[in-house]
């Protein structure tokens, strides 16, 4: 099976705190078809990204690399997606003016 | 598809209403979401009307997942829930959580459409 990875900086000021960590595994829900992991290392652990309670728990600061990989039906969309709400700061920036 | 439904049950308004807010912004409105918190004279404390009212509110056919917060709104949640119609009554539990982030993890899951069995297990991940 394919398997898709990306490692993406985490440039939002508080890191994935609470509200980032609800917005990542929501939209990782999303993706129903595909397993999808994220890890402070390329070594891991890896976890879950569809478990709110085990992102919120990794506690990643700003700065720190978020590794993502993802497997299955859409795991390509999967990947690009949560990379790029991690580009986005989540949308939390002040420059973020689209719809959540 | 119908989400389960989330009721937060404190001794304080204040606290079920800050709670069912956070719900709200963090995770979004995709998920019936009920609060209730005070005696029927104002005071604090719960009141098994009011929780009763509250699941109505948050009704799913897929279920509600309640969080509470001392023990007696444990216990009158439970008899709230043994007031239910037959048919309802198996679709209502009570999670052991922490009532703040039990709810907005609970009310995360339940967004992704889980089912209730997974909804209360997540938010019990939380307890120790």
């Amino acid at each position: 099976m394919t398997e898709h990875a990306a490692a993406v900086e985490i440039t939002n000021p508080t890191g994935l705190h609470a509200r980032p960590a609800v917005k990542l595994t929501k939209l990782a829900k999303t993706f129903g078809g595909a397993a999808i992991q994220v890890a402070l290392a390329e070594g891991g652990p890896w976890i879950d990204a569809k478990s709110v309670v085990k992102v919120m728990a990794m506690k990643a600061a700003r700065g720190t690399y978020l590794h993502i990989r993802a497997s299955g039906e859409q795991g390509a969309a999967a990947l690009a997606a949560l990379r790029d709400l991690v580009r986005r700061d989540f949308d939390e920036g002040p420059e973020a003016h689209g719809p959540a | 598809m119908s989400n389960v439904g989330i009721v937060i049950v404190s001794h304080s308004p204040d606290v079920a209403k800050g709670a069912a807010d956070m719900v709200r912004q963090m995770v979004g409105d995709e998920v019936p979401l009920a609060w209730c918190g005070g005696n029927a004279e104002g005071g604090l404390g719960t009141d098994v009307a009011a929780i009763s009212e509250a699941i109505e509110r948050a009704w799913s056919e897929a279920g509600v997942a309640i969080l509470v917060d001392l023990g007696g709104a444990e216990t009158n949640s439970e008899m709230a829930i043994e007031f239910l119609p037959d048919e309802r009554r198996g679709r209502v539990v009570v999670c052991n959580a922490p009532i703040v982030e039990g709810a907005v993890v609970a009310a995360t899951e339940a967004s992704g459409g889980s089912p209730l069995d997974v909804v209360k297990a997540t938010a019990e991940e939380l307890s120790p």
